[in-house]
């Protein structure tokens, strides 16, 4: 019995507004590391209507937070879609297949498939790892899930499958550069119906990268999705700069957040105020918005890209300026059945 | 071969405790050659036990002996007495050669001298690194000879994720990623194709995850004929 979803392979929000082609918006949204669900209530209040679907990381940079499963059923309830992560690191085969049918069950119709961060990043560096799979075969285990109504282990089942429009990561920066364009290619050949990258801050780059996307072919066959992010001070541009794998900040960007913050520069730490550090923080937040705006911009030139994922993170209400300014706000509301034309995904 | 570390002498007192003969056996093979547990390090081991009971006031009778090998009986056998003459024996042998004297003994206490850390070899004097996991179905072939179980942090078959950067392991610095190794080997070889495939997802029982693993071979098995 496959579920009815009306010419779409899930019908989510997400499935819906890429495939009338539209330039989708994705968010970010990071639970906390408690049980409180408000949280989430009140993070989801500030992305509402500025984005198509939130994702909810997974224990990210491996740290104990609310399960995104948990924060997803939170925001179906909420009237918000979820894309709801996942991480190899945490869970073995049977745990990633029964925590979907799960997923599933609550309504969550978006996953993303990750490898994650590795465990001695995070608050519990003793921790055993799992890995017992990779990304791509997760990509390929839930497609199997969703279209022969298999588990891993090859049995089949009855009864609903759990449909998940599936996504996976791509970082185009990282090493071995010119392995990147090849391994996208290999998620989308594995399934992966759409695609989000690691922050872009270098256009340039990222445009050679998408050439070779293109040349395979690898943007008609999944949605890419670019991701960025606001800048909040100079420190944070340096520090993903030097210190996080895969993020290109060009000197260029670093400066103009420095410049934001420039009538204060002078000072030493004891001469500021608490209000000059607040009106300092919101120079730079107020120009981190712009330099995303204006990335965006850009971003949405480059063929083959076909939305955008906001990673604002413990800052989600720079979302909804960020979108505003980008000119993509209100979001779309597609409801009527996919274009026949729309075949990708 | 197995690589192997001396446990701290502040361990070893511990681990000891209050027994007052003890034998240290080293061992010739794999904990020779790292410099681990042979010969010499049982003789040095034994030398600092001594003095240190001696300090601490209850000096104990400390020996030492080293076997060619001591993960196989017959080794093991020319001890027997030494082994049946002290409270303690303190292995400075692998996991493995702790845990053959205990089989071979029941009746003998015996404790590790140290920590068996990996399978793998010098890359440079002084230097010991991680080649092998024994995951019972070797997958060099599809990696040009490196093997991504035991020197990708995360075991992937389909690497590298996102986290490698200028050839080294997102883990450390310290640690060159397994993935651009074997990209980099494979694309000096022209077979860089080999990596486009998907691979499926490993089949861990082979390794321990299908639970102790043991090889039975029938054709050098002593089959005692009945009459
Ligand atoms: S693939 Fe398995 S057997 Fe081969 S080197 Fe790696 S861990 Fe060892
Ligand atoms: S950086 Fe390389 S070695 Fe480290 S986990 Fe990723 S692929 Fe494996």
């Amino acid at each position: 019995m496959m579920a009815n979803t009306n010419g779409y392979l899930v019908g989510s929000n997400l499935e819906r507004v890429l495939k009338a082609g539209h330039f989708a918006v994705t968010a970010e949204l990071g639970p906390p590391q408690s049980a409180e669900g408000d949280v989430i209530r009140k993070k989801a209040g500030l992305l509402r209507g500025y984005c198509d679907a939130v994702n909810l990381t997974d224990n990210q940079t491996a740290i104990v937070r609310l399960s995104s499963i948990a924060a997803g059923a939170i925001l179906v309830q909420e009237g918000l879609e979820p894309i709801i992560q996942m991480t190899c690191r945490d869970r073995n085969r049977l745990a990633i297949q029964s925590d979907l049918l799960g997923a599933a069950a609550l309504g969550i119709r978006n996953l993303l498939c990750l490898t994650g961060d590795h465990q001695t990043f995070g608050n519990h560096p003793s921790a055993k790892n799992v890995f017992d799979i990779d990304s791509l075969q997760m990509v390929q285990m839930v497609t199997a899930m969703r279209d022969e109504r298999t588990f891993q282990c090859g049995d089949s089942f009855k009864g609903p499958e759990p449909r998940f429009f599936v996504g996976a990561a791509a970082a185009p920066f990282a090493d071995p550069v010119d392995f990147r364009p090849l391994r996208l290619a290999k998620k989308a050949k594995a399934g992966a119906n759409f695609i989000q990258t690691q922050l872009v801050y270098d256009i340039p780059a990222f445009e050679k990268f998408m050439a070779k996307v293109r040349a395979l072919g690898v943007h008609k066959q999944t949605y890419i999705l670019a991701g960025v992010g606001p800048l909040k001070s100079p420190a944070m541009a340096k520090y993903m700069k030097s210190n996080v794998p895969g993020i290109l900040v060009p000197d260029e960007l670093i400066e103009r957040m420095e410049l934001a913050g420039a009538p204060w520069a002078g000072k030493s730490k004891e001469e500021l105020t608490k209000d000059d550090k607040k009106a300092r923080s919101a120079a730079w937040q107020a120009e981190g918005i712009q330099i995303c705006i204006e990335l965006i911009n850009k971003l949405h030139q480059i063929e083959g890209v076909s939305g955008v994922h906001i990673m604002a993170i413990e800052w989600e209400d720079a979302v909804r300026p960020i979108v505003e300014g980008a000119g993509l706000s209100p979001r779309p509301v597609v409801t009527e059945s996919p274009p026949l034309a729309a075949a990708l995904g | 071969m197995i690589i192997a570390e001396q446990k701290s002498l502040e361990e070893l007192k511990s681990l000891v405790g209050t027994a007052e003969k003890v034998l240290v056996v080293g061992c010739g093979t794999c904990v020779t050659v790292c410099f681990a547990g042979g010969a010499r390090e049982a003789a040095i081991t034994s030398a600092s036990l001594r003095m240190s009971s001696k300090l601490d006031g209850s000096p104990k009778q400390v020996s030492d002996v080293t076997v060619q090998r001591q993960c196989e009986w017959e080794y093991l056998d020319q001890i027997a007495e030494q082994v049946g003459q002290v409270d303690i024996v303190l292995s400075l042998g692998c996991g493995i050669g702790v845990q053959a004297i205990a089989e071979h003994f029941p009746q003998v206490w015996v404790v590790p001298g140290l920590n068996t850390k990996f399978l793998g070899l010098p890359t440079e004097q002084g230097v010991w690194a991680e080649r092998c996991a024994a995951c019972g179905d070797c997958i060099l072939g599809l990696t040009g000879g490196i093997c991504p179980i035991a020197r990708c942090s995360k075991s992937l078959l389909n690497g590298p994720c996102g986290g490698s950067e200028a050839g080294h392991c997102e883990v450390s610095p310290d640690i060159p990623c397994a993935w651009q190794l074997i990209y980099d080997r494979l694309t000096s070889l022209g077979r860089l194709n080999v990596l486009l495939d998907l691979q499926p997802p490993k089949n861990w029982r082979t390794s321990r995850d299908g639970g102790p693993r043991q090889i039975v071979r029938e054709d050098l098995r002593l089959h005692i004929e009945e009459d």
